[in-house]
C-alpha cells in the first residue's frame, strides 16, 4: 500500500522538478577532492571546519530519482547481511551467555537455560577481573597516553618542518600502522627476542633479558604505542593546521612559554579533536586481539586482556556459553564508550 | 598553580640562549629517538629477506634470492597468499555494490527515520567488533554448516564493514548534483541504470576509498579467518605464517621474511597509490 502510494507521488513529482534542480546545480561540487572532506567530518575525526548543513530545499527532489519500493529494494541487500552476520551475533551472545552451551558433550546438543550463571561466574573468577584490569591498563597506557601522547607530540614538534626528517618520520610511523599485524606481531617478536633480539644486541654488556617473559604488559604498551600513533599523529596534525597561526605568533611576542601557549591557546582549541582521539582509540585498543600474536597472554595470563580471555575460555576451553557471557560484557562496555563518543560528536556538531 | 594570566617572568638573555639551546638539543635528540623506535623494528623486514642466513638480529645482508625460492618451495605460502587476494577482493566487491546501492538510495529517498537508521547502524559496528562477537559469530557459521569455507569469512567481513562503508559512502552520494540523474530519469532510464551510468562515474573517488579501505581491512585481518578455518589449505597469509616452523620447532626464518614482505607489499602499494591520488590524511580518518 505505501508502495503504491509512493511510486504515485513520485510520478506527480517528477516532471514538476525540473525548475528545482537548477538552483540544485548551480552550485556543484567537484566530485573529486571537494567530497573528500565531509568523509571526516562524519567521523568527527577532521580538523577541516564541518561543511555547512545543506539546504534542505531538496527534500522534495530527492523523490524525484529513485521511487520507494526501489529504495527498499537497494538497501535491503546491505541490511540483510548486516542482520544477520554482525547484529545476530551480538543478540545471541545476550543469549548464549544466558545458556551452558558447549563444544562436545550433552551441553552441545541441548543447552540448559542457566540463567546469569556465567555472569557470576564470571565475577567470581579472578583470571576475568584481573584481565578486565590488564585491558584498562593496556588500553589507558597504549591507548590514550602512548598513541595520543606521541602523535600529539610529533604533530606539535613538526608542524612547521617541511624537510627529510618530517617525511621520514611520517613515512616510518605510518608503515608501522599499515603493514599487516601478522607481520608486525612477528617483527617484534624477533626484535624483543632475548638470545637473538636487535634490542638486546643494542644495549652493552651481555644481555639476553626475555622481554615478553620478564616485561610483557609493557612489552605490549610498548608494540601498540609504535604500532598505532599513526591515527593521533594525522588527526592532531590536521587539528594543528586549522590553529590560527597569528595566535601562535601572538604567544610567541608576548613571551609566552611553549607549555604556556599549549595550555592557554592550543588544548582549548584542538579538545574536540582530543575526545574524539580517545574515545575512538579506547574503543580500538579495547577490542584489540594483536596481542595474542606476540604473547598469546602470556606468560602466566599476565598480557591476557580480554579479547584473548575470550578466546581462551570460548575456544580453548569449548566453553561457548561463558565465552559468550564475556562477549556479552565486552559488547556493553563497547556500547558504553561509543554512546560518550557519539554524545560528543552531537555536542559538537551542534556548536559547529 | 599559576594563573593562564601570567606573563612571563624576564629573563637575562643568556639564559635564553641557554634555554633555546637545551630545547633545539632537545628536540634532535627526541626526533632521533622517534627515528630509531619506529625504524629498528622494521628495517629487519628489507634486510632479513635477502640475507643468506636469516637471524632474528639485524645484519647486513650477505645477498641472496634463496628465500624466495624456499618460499615458491612451501606449499602453502603462495596458495595462502592466493587465499587472501581471493578474500580480499570478493569482500571489496560485495561491500562495494551493496554499499553503493544501499547508499545511493538511502541518500536520493527521504523517509523518517533515516538519519536515525544511519546513527544506528555505525552506532552497532563500532561496538560489534568481531573481537566482541567471535564466540556467537563462530557458532553462527558452524550452525549454518559454512565452517572452513572462505565463504564464511567473506560474508563475516563483509558484514563488519558495511555500516561505515555505507555512511562514507553517502555523504559522498550527498555531495554528488541530482540534476544528470533526473534528466535519465526523464527519458526513461530505471534507478539502476542511472546509479550504474550516471552515480557511479561522478561518485569514483568515494568508490575507490572503500574499495581500497576495505581491501586493507580484510587483508591484514587475523581473528575472522583463524577462527572460522580449519584446514592450512584455506589459511590466508596473516593466519598461514603462524605455521611456519622448522622441524626443529623454531621459526623458519628464511621462509617467514620472505613472505612478509611480500605479505606486506600490497598494502604499501596500495598505501602509496592513495597517498599520491587523494593524499593520506583524509584515508588516515577512516582505517579502523
Amino acid at each position: 500500500m505505501t508502495a503504491d502510494d509512493g511510486r504515485r507521488r513520485d510520478d506527480a513529482a517528477a516532471p514538476g522538478h525540473d525548475v528545482p534542480t537548477g538552483s540544485d546545480g548551480g552550485q556543484p561540487s567537484p566530485a573529486g577532492g571537494g567530497s573528500v572532506q565531509p568523509v571526516l567530518a562524519d567521523e568527527g575525526t577532521t580538523s577541516v571546519p564541518e561543511p555547512e548543513p545543506r539546504p534542505k530545499a531538496d527534500a522534495t527532489a530527492e523523490v524525484a530519482v529513485i521511487n520507494k519500493p526501489t529504495a527498499i529494494g537497494f538497501v535491503a541487500p546491505a541490511l540483510g547481511l548486516i542482520g544477520v552476520f554482525m547484529m545476530f551475533p551480538a543478540v545471541w551472545a545476550l543469549y548464549l551467555g544466558l545458556t551452558n552451551y558447549r563444544v562436545t558433550g550433552t551441553a552441545a546438543r541441548e543447552p540448559e537455560f542457566v540463567g546469569t550463571d556465567n555472569f557470576t561466574r564470571a565475577l567470581e573468577d579472578p583470571l576475568f577481573t584481573s584481565s578486565l584490569w590488564i585491558t584498562l591498563i593496556f588500553m589507558a597506557f597504549s591507548g590514550v597516553v602512548g598513541q595520543m601522547g606521541l602523535g600529539f607530540t610529533l604533530a606539535w614538534l613538526f608542524r612547521r618542518w617541511r624537510g627529510w626528517t618530517r617525511r621520514t618520520i611520517e613515512v616510518l610511523v605510518i608503515m608501522s600502522w599499515i603493514i599487516p599485524g601478522s607481520v608486525v606481531a612477528f617483527l617484534w617478536r624477533a626484535f624483543l627476542d632475548g638470545e637473538g633480539g636487535t634490542l638486546n644486541s643494542l644495549i652493552p654488556g651481555d644481555v639476553t633479558t626475555e622481554w615478553l617473559l620478564r616485561q610483557p604488559l609493557l612489552a605490549i604498551i610498548v608494540f601498540n604505542i609504535w604500532r598505532g600513533t599513526a591515527f593521533a599523529m594525522l588527526l592532531f596534525d590536521a587539528a594543528l593546521n586549522t590553529l590560527p597561526p597569528s595566535h601562535l605568533e601572538t604567544a610567541k611576542v608576548s613571551g609566552a612559554s611553549t607549555w604556556q601557549t599549549l595550555r592557554d591557546i592550543v588544548f582549548p582549541a584542538v579538545r574536540g579533536h582530543m575526545l574524539t582521539t580517545a574515545l575512538l582509540v579506547s574503543m580500538w585498543t579495547f577490542n584489540l586481539f594483536t596481542p595474542f600474536l606476540l604473547t598469546g597472554g602470556g606468560p602466566n595470563y599476565q598480557t591476557e586482556v580480554l579479547a584473548i580471555y575470550v578466546y581462551r575460555v570460548g575456544f580453548g576451553q569449548g566453553d561457548f556459553g561463558f565465552g559468550s557471557a564475556v562477549s556479552a560484557v565486552m559488547l556493553v562496555i563497547n556500547l558504553i564508550i561509543a554512546l560518550v563518543y557519539f554524545r560528543v560528536l552531537r555536542d559538537r556538531r551542534k556548536k559547529s | 598553580m599559576t594563573t593562564v594570566q601570567t606573563p612571563a617572568p624576564p629573563r637575562t638573555d643568556s639564559a635564553r640562549f641557554v634555554r633555546a639551546a637545551l630545547g633545539r638539543i632537545g628536540r634532535y635528540v627526541f626526533t632521533g629517538f622517534v627515528i630509531v623506535f619506529f625504524a629498528l623494528p622494521v628495517i629487519w623486514l628489507v634486510t632479513a629477506p635477502f640475507d643468506r642466513a636469516p637471524a632474528l638480529r639485524l645484519s647486513v645482508p650477505e645477498f641472496t634470492l634463496q628465500n624466495f625460492q624456499t618460499l615458491l618451495d612451501n606449499p602453502y605460502a603462495l596458495r595462502s597468499l592466493w587465499n587472501s587476494v581471493l578474500i580480499s577482493i570478493t569482500t571489496m566487491v560485495i561491500v562495494l555494490v551493496l554499499a553503493a546501492l544501499a547508499s545511493y538510495a538511502l541518500s536520493r529517498v527521504r523517509v523518517p527515520g533515516r538519519d536515525v537508521l544511519l546513527y544506528s547502524l555505525l552506532l552497532l559496528s563500532s561496538i560489534v567488533t568481531g573481537t566482541a562477537a567471535m564466540v556467537p559469530t563462530f557458532v553462527l557459521i558452524t550452525e549454518l554448516r559454512l565452517i572452513d569455507t572462505h565463504l564464511a569469512v567473506v560474508l563475516v567481513m563483509a558484514g563488519g564493514l558495511l555500516p561505515a562503508a555505507i555512511f562514507i559512502l553517502k555523504d559522498f552520494m550527498d555531495n554528488t548534483p541530482k540534476s544528470y540523474e533526473e534528466s535519465a530519469r526523464v527519458y526513461g532510464a530505471s534507478s539502476l541504470q542511472v546509479l550504474r551510468h550516471v552515480v557511479v562515474p561522478i561518485a569514483r573517488p568515494g568508490l575507490a576509498t572503500i574499495a581500497v579501505w576495505s581491501v586493507v581491512q580484510v587483508w591484514g585481518n587475523f581473528l575472522v579467518p583463524f577462527i572460522l578455518l580449519r584446514s592450512p589449505d584455506n589459511f590466508p597469509a596473516a593466519v598461514v605464517m603462524f605455521t611456519f616452523y622448522t622441524e626443529g620447532g623454531q621459526p623458519n626464518l628464511a621462509l617467514i621474511s620472505a613472505f612478509s614482505l611480500l605479505f606486506s607489499i600490497p598494502v604499501v602499494l596500495l598505501y602509496l597509490f592513495v597517498n599520491r591520488r587523494y593524499g593520506f590524511r583524509f584515508y588516515g580518518g577512516i582505517k579502523r
